[in-house]
């Protein structure tokens, strides 16, 4: 059984220096030479400066941007460090609200949220996922529905007409892969960029 | 429930059950030391590992130096990972400036990884510098995986060899895994991953200012190659605290279709080395028809519940299924179907929060944990799992027709017998005691996140998950504790090496039995009546142990929300 110590430091180094440094350095070098805008995290840069990331979700507040979906991202506090405080869209510290079906957390604030976008629009029905936090807290993302129903309040902040906004929210409509794998889905910030570059603000 | 959904889960299970067969053929070629492919460019370095590390590979072990090997293996693993984390701030490779992890949460961490669990107390992003999530997790998520797949080898061999002491030499079996299995499908994976949007650098996290002019401090990393092997492993362990709902982590519906399938290849190709290497391929078959069966019937269940959403959605006029805690690139059936798969499998990512799962939606994956994760499983790990289970229905079956058991050619006698149950009930007795004491304790108690049976959940689904070595969460619990750092700990490492020395023992005591063939009298097992026994061996000892505690929590849970009931 002594003989087996030598193996047990020698092999876990060599295989150690493989896959802990070898094959992920190298996988980084190929990965920046061939998709170096993927390897960089996909960034989206406007008169030089970085405006966020395609894939990463940002907070959007006011009534001429569409918004994403709620965020429940927390932040440490910072007068208190053993507490958090909400930080919507924190990319630095991604997570869900782990409310479960019957919790009272969670139907408070969602029938809160339902309320206020009701009064927003009370011609269509809520989508359910402008009222229900993302897993990791930075979806890039909102469904089709939920992007038609907050046209009417975009159109009038920009004024402009509602058929043109939608007009931009389909265009920025992205199907299912080949049809059938994923949800069909609205990249907010694109749509936003889109309409900036539409109607300036 | 629709149509398109459907029929993304049966285009998932088709992929998985088209792999079995040409990643079988592959995965015994190189456990059998045959030439493939790769051999001109990666037998040198095979050889090279063996001449530093003294291994003459002819040389066989038996049973018990095999699995002193794997131990040993297992220490120097877990010296790496802790001594990395409490020094990760004066060591380079960290430019977030992480400062030093805590002792109880290295300790908890290192655990996880060496048993291929990959609990998350941590929270990749805001904790762990670059070199640990390369060095110390990267490498971890490696060999643990290479481990188990070694260890089922070995288990397999006890079978298919007669009256011989020797069930192979761990290094090789590792060392060849990871070169020849691992490693390469991890190459072209990871380059993938990038391609869908998966960031693969060693530069600082980006400060952007968003379009409304507020902050935004994006994490980055090397992702794509941990996240690979993590898929691959059955690992788990996220490079960001949101594992897989990570946008980074899984940044299209094509990845996430990728991560699920590669999280069941070589679990499911394990069933068919083993049909290939005792010599009937339907062997394996069966085997993988036992998982298949219970694995859709998972998936039925969690698709149903989570698209039928909660009665408090239903009251405020919302349709369209319980979205809360899923991303909107996966919608209910991507998110279930995960979920399903990374605790039927040992994997433990995850691309919903399972904690925000209606109670039925999130009891599925509670309870593929508790069968033992045997439904495909971990690599390796699920199929010595299963071996276990197998060796007790085929008891079962000999008692009933008063004959002494037989599988594949091998007698199955007291010993074996004996093994098999030591291993099946030492889990429930980690999660069912710890989750007893983390519902009384005053300071396990303020971890819950939710208040009524869903807290219960939060603790059982810990503990649960701990012993299978599974690593998903119902992550509201707050696990970054003293209490639960150790406890946890100590549930990872009874769950994992309680269940190997048991399998090796019985490798051990099978290697060397005569070889009998096949009579007249003896039990097939490659048909229906093994299939459903199997089953039902299963789901009578599972049913049996953990039914009481799912009735405390999830089951008590749907019907209070049925109820309109808050907590």
């Amino acid at each position: 059984m002594l003989r087996e110590i030598r193996p047990a430091i020698l092999v876990l180094v060599l295989l150690t220096a493989i896959t802990g440094l070898a094959y992920p350095l190298a996988i980084t070098g190929i990965a920046g030479v061939i998709f170096p805008r993927q390897a960089q995290g996909s960034l989206i840069e406007q008169d030089g400066k970085v405006i966020g990331s395609a894939l990463i979700g940002q907070e959007f507040k006011e009534d001429k941007y569409f918004h994403g979906r709620p965020s429940a991202t927390v932040a440490p506090d910072p007068n208190d460090a053993s507490k958090t405080v909400p930080a919507p869209y924190n990319a630095a510290n991604s997570g869900g609200s782990n409310l479960g079906p019957t919790s009272k957390a969670l139907n408070d604030r969602v029938k809160e949220d339902v309320e206020k976008l009701k009064a927003e629009n009370p011609s269509a029905s809520v989508p359910v996922d402008l009222v229900t936090t993302s897993g990791g807290g930075l979806d890039p993302d909102i469904s089709p529905d939920a992007a038609l129903f907050q046209v009417p309040r975009v159109a009038k902040a920009r004024s402009m007409s509602e058929d043109a906004v939608r007009e931009l929210v389909t265009q920025n409509t992205q199907g299912r892969f080949a049809g059938v794998i994923g949800e069909p889905r609205v990249n907010v910030l694109a749509l936003n960029l889109a309409l900036d570059a539409a109607k300036p603000k | 429930m629709t149509v398109i959904g459907w029929i993304q889960i049966i285009l998932f299970c088709a992929i998985v059950a088209a792999l079995v067969k040409p990643l079988g053929w592959y995965m015994t070629r190189v456990f059998n030391g045959e030439r493939t492919f790769l051999s001109p460019v990666l037998r040198p370095v095979e050889r090279g590992i063996y001449w530093v590390g003294g291994v003459d590979e002819r040389r066989e072990q038996h049973w018990l130096t095999y699995t002193v090997a794997m131990l040993l293996f297992h220490v120097g693993g877990f010296a790496i990972i802790y001594g990395l984390m409490r020094l990760q701030a004066v060591l380079p490779f960290n430019p977030a400036g992480q400062s030093a992890v805590a002792e109880d949460l290295s300790f908890n961490t290192a655990i996880s990884f060496i048993t291929n669990t990959n609990w998350q107390n941590y929270g990749g992003e805001s904790t762990l510098s670059y070199l640990v999530q390369m060095v110390g997790l990267t490498h971890q998520n490696f060999l643990s995986a290479a481990t188990g797949i070694a260890l089922a080898m070995a288990l397999i061999r006890g079978f298919t060899r007669s009256s011989m002491r020797t069930v192979g030499n761990f290094w090789v079996d590792v060392t060849r895994c990871t070169l020849y299995v691992l490693l390469p499908i991890c190459v072209v994976y990871a380059l993938f991953l990038v391609w869908q949007g998966m960031p693969q650098t060693l530069g600082a996290y980006v400060d952007a200012t968003t379009l409304e002019g507020g902050k935004q401090t994006i994490a980055l990393g090397p992702v794509a190659s941990q996240v690979a092997i993590k898929m691959l492993g059955t690992n788990g362990g996220g490079f960001f605290n949101a594992n897989a709902a990570h946008p980074f982590e899984n940044p299209t519906a094509l990845s996430n279709l990728v991560q699920m399938v590669s999280i069941f290849a070589l679990g499911a190709a394990m069933t068919n080395v083993f049909g290939r290497m005792v010599g009937n391929e339907r062997q394996g078959w069966a085997i993988f028809a036992v998982m298949g069966i219970l694995f859709v019937a998972g998936v039925t269940v969690t698709y149903w519940a989570e698209a039928n959403g909660t009665s408090a959605l239903h009251a405020l006029g919302l349709t369209g299924g319980n979205m809360e805690g899923k991303e909107l690139r996966f919608g209910i059936v991507a998110s279930s179907l995960f979920a399903v798969v990374t605790t039927a499998a040992s994997c433990g990512a995850v691309n919903a929060m399972h904690d925000s799962f209606t109670a039925l939606g999130g009891m599925i994956p509670l309870i593929n944990m508790q069968l033992g994760e045997v439904i495909i499983g971990g690599v390796g790990a699920g199929f010595y799992g299963m071996l276990l289970f197998v060796v007790l229905a085929i008891f079962v079956a000999g008692l009933m027709v008063g004959r002494t058991p037989e599988y594949v050619g091998k007698k199955i006698e007291a010993r074996e017998v004996k093994m098999a149950m030591l291993a099946i009930l030492v889990l429930p007795l980690m999660y069912l005691g710890w989750t007893a004491v983390g519902v009384v304790l005053p300071s396990a108690v303020a971890s819950m996140a939710n208040s009524g049976p869903h807290g219960f959940t939060e603790v059982l689904y810990a503990f649960t998950s701990a012993t299978g070595n599974n690593g998903s969460a119902f992550a509201g619990l707050t696990g970054n504790t003293l209490f639960y750092n150790l406890t946890l700990a100590s549930a990872m490492f009874v769950g994992r090496f309680f269940m190997i020395v048991p399998a090796m023992a019985i490798a051990g005591s099978l290697v060397e039995k005569k070889s009998i063939p096949a009579s007249a009298g003896t039990f097939p097992t490659t048909g229906g009546l093994f299939v459903g026994l199997v089953i039902g061996v299963i789901l009578i000892i599972g049913g049996l142990t953990f039914f009481p505690a799912l009735a405390l929590g999830p089951i008590v849970e749907h019907l209070a929300m049925n109820a309109n009931t808050l907590f």
